[in-house]
């Protein structure tokens, strides 16, 4: 076995023993916690494949804003805090939900056929890659900007205060 | 002096071959890697060390007192006896504290200060590691220290922790969008994230002198980032106590004193590599030109925490969203429409054109204030 393979299998457990702290904890706070560790399992996972962007935007986005955002709205909502029970009646909704995401995913990474290569990834992998979102991939590229316009506006209107008629 | 000019690259480049005589090259290079992290760990105290005396004596001149002077000559030995002091305060945790969160927090904060040391370019060759990433690996490391605050905030229990802890979320998100879009502009220049190159960018030419708006808005944005005044709302001490910290003692207490400090080095030391040229300089070795532009900006912060009253959250977040953000947009499109249009035409034109397209941005926003200052008189007048 080699160190990638030891490295690789020490952060795999570490990511999947987190996530599954997230779903059994009681205290909520903690799950966020625990949720924050998966989210650095994750990227130190890419960090193994040599995609040191995509780990530092996923430490950027995922643990620096949803996570933040999460605990935030954790706290702001005492209710939460007091829940005894980590399920809820609608536990079944959740069930079937997860169980169809978990088919399509082990479906699709079944059924594609990956490029495997050992040879190394050469080039600037950053500046190709914005040539790439501006170039081939521009259309949804936009479309994803255009979604996170229509939500910042939304969030706004939802936000302001009633004026007075 | 050539031989000052590389010494500690030249020292580690010895101790590795000296080492690799009798050691296999792995285990050099392993001793190497721990000898680094120790000597950027070392280095961090002693820095928390003299910038905390520093700053306490430079502060107290502001205000017209003398500023610590009973340990040693000048009071330089202040820091031992404060060390002392730590160490041996009662540990306390609040009753109704979550007693996990709570201690888990103090560790939490310092971890991401040492970890964004690492990729910062002491000198020529003084780098623990060339990110090709580096400035990405920063801003997403230093998103790390908004959790810890917050958990702190909420750990503790209490009513002006957990207002300190929010207010540090809704500060340091906030700012952290001009600090990026500024830090962009830089980035643009030199092509590349990795601060080594954007060092190397700059020999020809600072890039304040390209842009010394996005040096403003960068510096404005680093501060409010770290928590220093005049934008030290999350710890005020008028209003909530010490906000986040404000139950925490002894040891765990001085883990954020470290780590603000260290923070607020580390951002003078980040805004000299991206905006001063970073270790590059006539004469003297790199890493005294490194320092010497780190800690002149370092003063200025002082000086702006010995001068400028606090700011209310208000104005806080009218000052990043409404001001900072679309002045760092325009900025941002203002110079790269420069950089593309002079692009292979020499230095000259660049520089000229960078600081004649800086001097429009200004003027524009001089003339929409007062217009908008002339509308207000207006209506109120009417009113």
């Amino acid at each position: 076995m080699t160190l990638m393979q030891i490295a690789f299998l020490i952060v795999s457990a570490v990511t999947i023993l987190a996530a599954w702290g997230v779903v059994v904890g009681r205290n909520i706070l903690r799950n966020a916690l625990a949720l924050i560790v998966a989210f650095l399992g994750v990227a130190a996972l890419y960090v193994l494949l040599e995609a040191t962007f995509l780990a530092a935007v996923q430490v950027l986005i995922y643990v620096g804003a949803i996570a933040v955002l999460i605990i935030f709205a954790i706290m702001l909502t005492e209710r939460f805090m007091k829940q005894e029970r980590a399920t809820n009646e609608q536990w079944w909704v959740v069930l079937v939900a997860s169980a169809l995401l978990a088919a399509i995913l082990i479906f699709l990474v079944g059924a594609v056929e990956w490029q495997v290569t050992s040879a190394e990834i050469g080039g600037q992998p950053i500046a190709d890659l914005g040539r790439a979102l501006l170039t081939t991939y521009v259309l949804p590229f936009e479309v994803a900007s255009l979604l996170l316009l229509m939500a910042l506006v939304g969030a706004i209107i939802i936000a302001r205060e009633q004026e007075e008629a | 002096m050539p031989f000052l000019n590389d010494l500690f690259v030249n020292l580690s480049y010895w101790i590795h071959g000296f080492l690799a005589r009798f050691l296999p090259l792995w285990a050099a290079d392993l001793i190497m890697m721990l000898l680094t992290i120790a000597c950027l760990i070392v280095f961090a105290l002693i820095t928390i060390m003299f910038i905390n005396w520093l700053e306490r004596k430079v502060i107290g001149r502001f205000q017209d007192r003398y500023g610590p002077n009973r340990v040693g000559p000048l009071g330089i030995l202040q820091f031992v006896a404060d060390a002392i002091k730590m160490f041996t305060k009662e540990d306390i945790t609040p009753a109704n504290a979550d007693r996990v969160i709570f201690n888990l927090a103090p560790v939490m904060v310092v971890v991401p200060t040492f970890l964004i040391l690492a990729v910062l370019p002491f000198g020529r060759g003084m780098v623990a590691a060339d990110l090709n990433i580096g400035f990405l690996y920063i801003v997403a490391i230093s998103s790390l220290t908004t959790i810890a605050i917050l958990l702190a905030g909420w750990g503790s229990r209490n009513k002006y922790s957990l207002l300190g802890g929010m207010r540090v979320v809704a500060q340091m998100i906030s700012y952290e969008v001009p600090m990026v879009l500024s830090a962009l502009g830089v980035i643009m220049l030199t092509g590349s994230l990795s601060l080594v190159s954007i060092v190397e960018g700059q020999s020809r030419v600072p890039f304040i002198l390209l842009q010394p708006l996005g040096f403003l808005i960068y510096f404005i944005s680093a501060i409010a980032e770290v928590n220093r005044a005049p934008f030290d709302l999350p710890e005020a001490e008028s209003e909530i106590i010490a906000g986040y910290h404000t139950e925490y003692s002894g040891m765990k207490y001085a883990m954020f004193l470290l780590a603000e400090y260290i923070n607020a080095f580390i951002v003078a030391a980040i805004a000299a590599t991206l905006f001063l040229g970073g270790w590059q300089g006539p004469s003297l070795p790199p890493y005294v030109w490194f320092f010497l532009k780190a800690y002149a900006i370092y003063f200025v912060l002082m000086w702006l925490r010995g001068t400028l009253p606090r700011l209310r959250i208000d104005q806080l977040m009218g000052l990043a969203w409404k001001f900072l953000v679309p002045l760092a947009l325009v900025n941002l499109l203002v110079m790269g429409l420069v950089a593309t249009l002079t692009q292979g035409k020499g230095l000259f034109p660049l520089v000229l054109a960078s600081l004649v397209a800086n001097g429009l941005i200004v003027a524009a926003v001089v003339i929409i204030y007062a217009f908008a200052m002339r509308r207000r008189r207006q209506v109120e007048v009417a009113a």
